[in-house]
């Protein structure tokens, strides 16, 4: 009969046998979701990079040039962030550094008396801004399956604010897939374009454009393209970070799963180790338990003849 | 013949990427084709049929509703915020679809039922309707 300790000893072995199946489990799916998510960026990543490329091009044509999307603010008044975040945690640190940084960009804002107008995407920063009482335009429902639908809802928000002159400038805090083994959390901003960003995506056209302008032929007239290019930018730019968030986080599952994983199966090992202990402990203790008893009745004996 | 290089891209896929002697899209400013080294040009496109004529005569059609295209150093790019091969199109569906639309719009003086309509008859039309 096992003893309270070895009893105790194998309860919390069953348990972390099921904790480690739900774990593993987790592990999988996310392992089977990264790749779905990388498809996904890798089908959306030819569209961005036209994208950029038209851009960048009216950015370098005088008509182009002169929209307020590529106009740099003189003084910033009021700044937005959109957060993107999971719907759901057991990920990892993947949440809490899109949280973190995006506390520190606020408290930056702030310190300098700047507004901050807060939009995030994701049941995580939802829940986290809600409740310290921030006011925050919130997303939530497709943190695993982003569409250009969701990319479309979010730019909405945040270009009907810059062009009403809520904001001057909207900046970006999301976390980068780099590679399998590599996220990084980026704040990048997205409004006004940067002029970095026009230049990248000339890249590969950058010995012709040593002019610098490209004169274009519109239809219709500039004003109304590029009134309509720009949001459509915005759109793509938030699709590839959705995206990238997306896949990110099935990383950051995938690899805090197989940390739980691999920490239940330590535990398992020394648990066992200490039940067959003390079952060893408790069969000793008996065997010397008989044979004290045995000695000590042939000891009675001898005594008595 | 002097060729263009044709990139069609959507959101969700890249459905075309190749050169090409001819594209014809519609725009704002109606009807439009492009040939090799055709002038920098941007305009918004209409839903309408995108035509690829590859050299040599073959043609690729495909349904694009909306978005954006560029020319600019011999290179046709067209941004759609949705499209679809034509082959990938039922016909009688389609069809249907486009005398419904036309219901509609015949029914009362509804914008979003005429967009409807103008992308049904793309469809249609990709569908080689």
């Amino acid at each position: 009969m096992a003893s309270g300790r070895e009893r105790i000893l194998r309860r919390r072995i069953k348990s972390v046998q099921s904790t480690k199946k739900i774990t593993r489990a987790m592990e999988l799916i996310a392992a089977s979701r990264i790749v779905r998510a990388q498809q996904a960026i890798a089908a959306a990543r030819p569209y961005v990079t036209q994208m950029r490329k038209v851009v960048a091009d009216l950015g370098h044509d005088p008509e182009g040039q002169r929209h307020p999307l590529f106009r740099q603010p003189e003084e910033t008044r009021r700044a937005a962030i959109v957060a993107i975040t999971a719907d759901r945690g057991l990920a990892g640190a993947y949440n809490s550094s899109v949280i973190r940084t995006t506390e520190r960009l606020i408290r930056e804002y702030e310190s300098a008396g700047v507004d901050v107008m807060l939009v995030t995407t994701g049941k995580k920063a939802q829940s986290y801004f809600r409740y310290r009482g921030r006011a925050a335009e919130s997303f939530i429902g497709f943190s695993e399956r982003p569409a250009f639908g969701d990319a479309r809802e979010v730019a909405a928000v945040v270009m009907r604010a810059f062009e009403e002159g809520e904001v001057d400038t909207v900046n970006l805090v999301y976390t980068r897939f780099l590679s399998l083994g590599s996220q990084q959390v980026t704040t990048r901003q997205l409004i006004p374009l940067l002029r970095e960003d026009i230049e990248s995506g000339t890249e590969d056209d950058a010995a012709e454009d040593s002019g610098g302008t490209i004169v274009y032929e519109f239809e219709p007239d500039p004003e109304e393209i590029v009134e309509k290019l720009l949001p459509s930018w915005v759109e793509a730019e938030l699709l590839v970070a959705l995206l990238e968030g997306a896949a990110s986080e099935q990383a950051a599952r995938q690899r805090a799963m197989k940390a739980a994983t691999d920490n239940a199966n330590d535990l398992l090992e020394t648990l066992t180790r200490e039940a067959n202990n003390a079952r060893q402990a408790e069969i000793t203790q008996e065997i010397s338990e008989i044979v004290g008893g045995a000695n000590a009745l042939a000891g009675a004996s001898a005594t008595s003849e | 013949m002097a060729t263009t290089h044709v990139e069609l891209v959507t959101p969700q896929r890249n459905l075309f990427s190749g050169e090409a002697e001819m594209v014809t899209c519609r725009t704002e400013g109606g009807d439009i084709a492009f040939l090799a080294d055709h002038m920098p040009y941007l305009g918004v496109l209409e839903p309408c049929v995108v035509r690829i004529i590859a050299e040599g005569g073959g043609e690729t059609r495909m349904a694009a509703h909306g978005g954006f295209v560029e020319v600019h150093h011999n290179r046709v790019t067209i941004l759609a915020d949705v499209a679809e091969p034509g082959d990938d199109i039922d016909l009688a569906r389609a069809q249907r679809a486009r005398e419904e639309a036309e219901r509609a719009v015949a029914a009362g003086n509804d914008p979003e039922a005429e967009a409807a309509l103008r992308r049904a008859q793309a469809r249609v039309e990709a569908a080689g309707g």
